[in-house]
């Protein structure tokens, strides 16, 4: 779904398609900063203890998630100057793409990378031969892998929205919202293999996110209405 | 394969020669600055014919030649609305240049991950006879210090024997050079390819079919490349040579040496475009100067001129150097991707210098393209490509530095923009893959196995 959404809405304006690839490279930057801090304590921590271990598992993902809202916001205040740079360039005044357009692109940036880096690995071993679960783990790895990306997906890109729309509006609260929500989605993968506990949060949130976010972009139920009901 | 290894080394010489100094006389930004600047133009004055001078006006007084009086005065109004333009066009040429390096990537990942041959140890190039398969660490890097060196120092000569030639005029031997190269790359290096996959997939050919797809790859390849042909066949084939030279250099370099290789080519393509007397640099000067396409072949560009109405030849070649001189004349607009000059600068502007008036006539038609070189295509898939072949992290290390490449891309064609002279397109790009493959690879994977592992999102 996520690749269906790049093709139909992004692939077709150049502009976009930079945004997205920034997106995407501000995302890695994240995690890359976000690892090496990770790499830093496990080397400076002993390797045998097990709780420690995950302790600063947790705490790797808890800061990885900060981390990565705080370059959400770093890529914020630069698309900004970007769209200042771009109304001054063009004819009439207005830039050829809204902040809304760009919290969109931004935010599908920022989840397809994160989605790639989750799954790519898992669909690469997929192709080979093996057996699922075969250590006592669960059988769904891959079906739940695959669910839990998607959600991860859409719901980095309904943040995007929320997140520049509370940047826009000096709303403090959105912004909070945003990454407590984060926050909330990443702990609840700690319950994982325990799926009940990570997939069904994630997708209430995700439903009340896209609800958010659609408001927030000027939709309402009327809107909604008409376009189910009359394609014109 | 000795006979091989001295075909490739025949065979990379001219490339490396070839890229080494494209890399200086296509400093990516002029095409595009002069693509940018003619659409401008045009767009102010769809019915100006002197377009293609004023373009070229204020950019290059030295080189302005018919149109250039008249245009300076009207460049300056228009140069307003020009750099308006340049940002509005920006996206469109980034797009332009983002697809092909994308497609040569891809190939270049694709063929590393399916086919065997492309990473087994089968020698080394003569140009790097120091072997890595030493005990103990200092005396590799050692060893691949002096491979680097060695490369080096033999892509420094060859373009600094290539600018000589082109100074003192001996076109025919340049010519008869680069078909010669191409021809070798064409069908020698795609039969082993050709081979190789159909091994790899357990398909049976018979040698007359063989011979059959790889003489008509080959023949309409050089006629697209050298003479004229269809835009996209020619991108294509471009695409197509380049990805092949990466896999060359990906098979044939020994590990430590090909990072330290491609750390040190974008170190010496930063120089030899931007100091005053790289050869790269005075290439594109000459070039200039004289009012001259540069080589073909060499090159990559986005677009093409349709200058099918008109009476001159050159205008209507295409990739040829005679495009790519007149788009190095019209000016340091042009600057190309500088790693490699090739790109046939705007076509658009080669007709300018000599026809104004009716080349404009066509000018309204074409866009204004970028043009990069050829060896940045090759060294951005060698990068990709040896970090799909060697990183254990696999496919996260590949997309880390796709992406990075891309943003460096992206960076490059932005500071041309800012800039409007040829800039090297190596030296972000690679600093960016390289930073990525070797954190990725060392930090982030770790991070992301031990997520994985627990089925953790971040």
């Amino acid at each position: 779904p996520a690749f269906g959404l790049f093709l139909f809405t992004i692939a077709r304006d150049p502009l976009r398609i930079i945004i997205l690839i920034a997106g995407a490279f501000f995302w890695l930057v994240s995690l890359l900063l976000s690892s090496l801090i990770w790499f830093i304590a496990v080397k400076a921590s002993d390797p045998q203890d097990e709780r420690l271990q995950k302790g600063l598992l947790i705490f790797g993902v808890m800061f990885s998630v900060l981390l990565q809202e705080a370059f959400r916001f770093l890529y914020y205040k630069l698309l900004r100057k970007a769209i200042e740079g771009l109304v001054a360039l063009s004819e009439d005044g207005c830039s050829p793409i809204s902040i809304q357009q760009m919290a969109y692109v931004a935010g599908l940036g920022f989840g397809l990378m994160s989605g790639a880096f989750s799954m790519i690995n898992l669909l690469a071993d997929a192709l080979g031969p093996g057996t699922v679960g075969i250590h006592g783990d669960s059988q769904l790895y891959f079906l739940t892998s695959a669910f839990m990306t998607m959600v991860l997906i859409f719901l980095h890109t309904f943040w995007g929205i929320l997140f520049f729309h509370g940047c826009e509006h000096r709303r403090w609260w959105e912004i909070a919202a945003v990454v407590i929500m984060h926050l909330t989605v990443s702990g609840s993968s700690f319950c994982n293999p325990l799926y009940v506990g990570s997939l069904v949060p994630s997708y209430l949130l995700m439903a009340a996110s896209a609800t958010w976010a659609y408001l927030l972009s000027g939709g309402s139920a009327q809107n909604l209405q008409r376009f189910l009901l009359c394609k014109c | 394969m000795i006979t091989f290894m001295n075909n490739s080394d025949s065979e990379e010489e001219p490339c490396n020669e070839r890229t080494s100094l494209m890399s200086a006389e296509s400093p990516p930004v002029p095409s595009y600055q002069d693509g940018l600047q003619a659409s401008e133009a045009g767009e102010a004055q769809a019915h100006r014919k002197r377009r293609a001078g004023s373009n070229r006006g204020p950019n290059n007084i030295t080189g302005g030649e018919t149109s250039g009086s008249g245009v300076p005065v009207r460049e300056r109004a228009l140069e307003n609305e020009e750099e308006e333009l340049t940002l509005k066009y920006g996206a469109k040429h980034v797009i332009m240049l983002f697809v092909p390096v994308t497609l040569c990537m891809i190939v270049v990942v694709a063929t590393i991950k399916s086919v065997r041959f492309y990473t087994e140890k089968n020698g080394q190039l003569i140009y790097t006879p120091f072997s890595e398969d030493t005990p103990s660490v200092g005396q590799r890097l050692l060893n691949s210090v002096l491979n680097t060196i060695i490369m080096i120092s033999v892509i420094i000569v060859m373009t600094v024997f290539l600018v000589l030639l082109y100074k003192y005029r001996c076109y025919k031997f340049i010519h008869g050079w680069l078909i010669l190269s191409s021809l070798m790359l064409l069908f020698l290096f795609t039969y082993i390819y050709l081979g190789e996959v159909l091994k790899t997939y357990n398909v049976a050919m018979d040698y007359p079919t063989l011979f059959i797809v790889i003489w008509n790859f080959g023949a309409v390849g050089m006629i697209c490349i050298h003479w004229k042909g269809p835009l996209q066949l020619q991108q294509a084939y471009l695409i197509m040579i380049s990805a092949l030279m990466a896999l060359v250099f990906i098979k044939y370099l020994p590990e430590w040496s090909a990072w330290v290789i491609l750390g040190a080519i974008s170190i010496y393509d930063l120089m030899a475009v931007l100091c005053p007397k790289g050869p790269l640099r005075m290439l594109v000067e000459t070039a200039q100067e004289r009012n001259e396409p540069i080589f073909p072949a060499l090159i990559y560009s986005s677009a093409m001129m349709w200058t099918v109405g008109m009476a001159k030849p050159d205008t209507a070649a295409r990739g040829t150097s005679q495009q790519t001189w007149d788009a190095a004349e019209d000016g340091r607009e042009h600057l190309r991707s500088p790693s490699h000059a090739e790109s046939q600068m705007s076509e658009t502007r080669s007709p300018v210098p000599t026809r104004p008036v009716t080349a404009l006539e066509e000018l309204e038609e074409e866009e204004r393209g970028v043009k990069l070189g050829l060896g940045d295509f090759i060294f951005y898939s060698v990068l990709v490509g040896k970090a799909a072949a060697t990183a254990s992290g696999d496919w996260n290390t590949t997309l880390a530095c796709f992406v990075a490449i891309l943003i460096g891309l992206c960076l490059t064609l932005l500071l041309l923009a800012v800039f409007k002279k040829a800039l090297p397109a190596l030296p972000i790009s690679i600093t960016f893959g390289l930073i990525f493959y070797f954190s990725t690879d060392n930090l982030v994977r770790p991070f992301m196995d031990t997520l994985a592992s627990h089925q953790l999102y971040i």
